[in-house]
């Protein structure tokens, strides 16, 4: 039984300067305990569609449709703004790239935790507090009681970005939803969180939507990967299907530009050349075709479908064969 | 550290201390000591988190920010020393390229003029000399002319990074402080502007001070590479050497936390996470300031400052425990 289930989800905003298409039509599951990563550049859609499954796009200037969005059987896109207020925070959580903007500046890290457990698990205060002092220390902040009366400007941003994750999964959430939650933290800050992550989604089998630029990152933590590029999935599968045997030219693009810390230093950073196209563009061929190194004379001629490689779990909608730049032989 | 041939800069001794600015006061040392060389046309990494002082470090090298002790010696003459006429003569030779290109660029301007204004300061290319040069400069950067029409608003953040390159370009400097360049950009425009300053270097032989907080990226760019922490540089040493045999614990943690693109490297990687965060650096610990997070500190670690050890060709570090 899939926790969520995402069948032709599109986003669009009426803008200035026309429609955008945020998320064009993407369809994909998630399964209870799951890691699933989403990666793709700025532009590609991959935190709207996490906010239309939060039910947080404003509607107007958005709108967002779907064939089926299902979470644990409740249909997200037909139930009234309370009852999806309900579901955020308690089944559905979510932490945010920069914690200043979520955290409230003027209230304590501990009344903001409090809050969190008496509007959804109706506890006392009391009981909130005791609760709060555990959580903060299961997220590893050092003298959680005395934090407990620290406003968020007094903390550092690693452990903002903690405060956040207490927040977060203080309600048991089924599934957390991390948008470049670490993106801002120095690198060894962003391995304390990644710990903490796993260590959470292990002990109380919660499913992680991660979204991140950062290829290491999702390869390092997730179970599958969905590759989006303007507002499409173009590729997904398993993390080691999709790192050992690209299929798709703006997955082999976004793995050759991205700088490693190991290997012989010989080798040179390939980048993608040119921008991602305008939103407002209508696209019928294939939407990364003008930047794409590996094209094929059918990409000029009919929109690539979607096909299977090697296992009906790794898909991805690109016309040309890249067998010769997978790093594992099929 | 060995000398090396033909340094264009040399920096010796190199402090900046701040009175702390809370109630408990205190001095904050963001650069604290701090000497290396740059060989003319080569790249110098210099590493480290938030807080480290790289940043500062880099300001002070051109004189955005007088130091509180030590020496900057470009081509041999202590720039801190200079008049005021002579420092604005050298300012042709010393530029400095920034994270956020898009906050330098005044909207009001098309980028034609934004790069006119840096010739126009130093007197350079006046007359019908000036729209050939601006062409022949956007052009260098990889932008086609009819960019010099345009207005900042107009670009995405790799164009408003190469217009930034461009207007340091436009002086004809030798030596550019690139401080987080590529940091606010997608990866792939990253190695797009990391190959254009790569190729500048090859063109005109740059020589680049290359401030990152990024591992990857550094290794991709520099022939040497300073690692700092809590303004002093803890690990120098040729890339190749740093990379494969890192020495300092501060480095080796740091190396292991940066993720890898390949599932099955990180499964079997064994991480190095450190305890807490940085330390205030209004009161930094005694003896080695990185002892309080160091995962093989001893008793001794606490007692003085360790100096800077040789420990291979070229290589050295700043601990008593290797």
């Amino acid at each position: 039984m899939n926790l969520l289930r995402v069948r032709n989800l599109r986003t669009e905003f009426n803008t200035d300067q026309g429609r955008l298409k945020a998320v064009q039509g993407i369809s994909f599951d998630l399964a209870e305990g799951e890691v699933l990563g989403v990666v793709g550049e700025s532009g590609s859609g991959k935190s709207v569609a996490a906010a239309s499954i939060m039910r947080m796009v404003p509607q107007p200037p958005g709108r967002v449709t779907a064939d089926e969005l299902l979470f644990d059987k409740t249909p997200l896109l037909d139930i009234s703004e309370a009852e999806a207020r309900d579901i955020r925070g308690s089944k559905i959580a979510m932490v945010f790239q920069d914690p200043m903007r979520s955290l409230n500046p003027v209230l304590t890290i501990g009344h903001q935790l409090i809050e969190v457990l008496r509007r959804h698990q109706n506890m006392t205060k009391q009981a909130a507090r005791r609760r709060s002092i555990e959580l903060l220390e299961m997220v590893g902040i050092p003298l959680a009681e005395r934090r407990m009366a620290a406003y968020p400007h007094q903390l550092s941003g690693g452990m903002r970005q903690r405060v956040m994750m207490a927040i977060a999964v203080s309600c048991h959430p089924r599934l957390l939803i991390a948008d470049e939650a670490t993106t801002a933290l120095d690198v060894t800050i962003q391995a304390q969180i990644i710990e903490l992550v796993k260590k959470l989604q292990h002990d109380l089998g919660t499913a992680v939507i991660w979204i991140s630029h950062d290829l290491g990152v999702v390869a390092g933590m997730c179970d599958r990967v969905n590759v989006m590029y303007a507002g499409r999935i173009v590729e997904t599968g398993k993390v080691d299907d999709v790192f050992d045997q690209p299929s798709h030219g703006y997955t082999l693009g976004l793995m050759s530009s991205t700088p490693r810390v190991d290997g012989t230093s010989a080798d040179r950073l390939t980048p993608i050349e040119g921008m991602p196209p305008s939103l407002a563009e209508e696209i019928r061929l294939c939407p990364f075709l003008p930047r794409c190194r590996v094209a094929v004379p059918a990409c000029s001629d009919v929109p690539p479908p979607t096909r299977e490689i090697g296992s009906p779990d790794h898909r991805s909608a690109c016309h040309a064969d890249l067998r010769s730049h997978w790093r594992v032989p099929a | 550290m060995t000398a090396v041939a033909d340094p264009i800069l040399r920096v010796e001794d190199l402090s900046v201390h701040f009175a702390a600015q809370d109630r408990h006061g205190g001095t904050i040392k963001a650069v604290d000591g701090v000497t290396f060389e740059v060989p003319r046309g080569t790249t110098l990494g210099i590493v480290g988190e938030s807080g480290c002082g790289k940043s500062t470090l880099g300001f002070t090298v051109l004189m955005l920010q007088k130091p509180t002790g030590g020496r900057v010696l470009l081509d041999g003459k202590d720039v801190g020393a200079m008049s005021a006429g002579a420092m604005r003569k050298l300012r042709r030779r010393m530029q400095i390229v920034f994270q956020d290109s898009m906050a330098s660029l005044n909207p009001r301007m098309p980028i034609g003029d934004l790069i006119g204004e840096a010739l126009d300061i130093h007197g350079l290319y006046r007359g019908a000399e000036r729209p050939a040069r601006i062409r022949q400069l956007l052009d260098q950067v990889g932008l086609a002319s009819t960019f010099a029409q345009r207005f900042p608003h107009e670009l995405s953040g790799g164009q408003a990074q190469r217009v930034a390159i461009c207007r340091a370009l436009a002086v004809g400097p030798e030596l550019i402080v690139c401080d987080e360049p590529v940091s606010a950009l997608d990866v792939s425009i990253q190695a797009q502007i990391v190959n254009l300053l790569r190729e500048l270097q090859r063109e005109i032989g740059l020589t680049y001070i290359f401030i990152s907080h990024d591992l990857s990226i550094v290794r991709h760019i520099s022939d040497r590479v300073a690692v700092m922490y809590l303004g002093k540089i803890v690990e120098h040493a040729p890339k190749e050497e740093l990379y494969a045999n890192p020495t300092h614990p501060y480095t080796k943690a740091l190396l292991s936390a940066v993720p890898v693109p390949d599932p099955k490297i990180e499964r079997e990687r064994n991480r190095i996470i450190l305890k807490g965060d940085l330390p205030n650096p209004a009161e930094p610990p005694s003896g080695c300031v990185f002892r309080t997070r160091c995962p093989i500190a001893i008793d001794d670690c606490a007692r003085l400052p360790p100096p800077a050890k040789t420990v291979g060709p070229d290589h050295s570090a700043a601990c008593i425990r290797v």
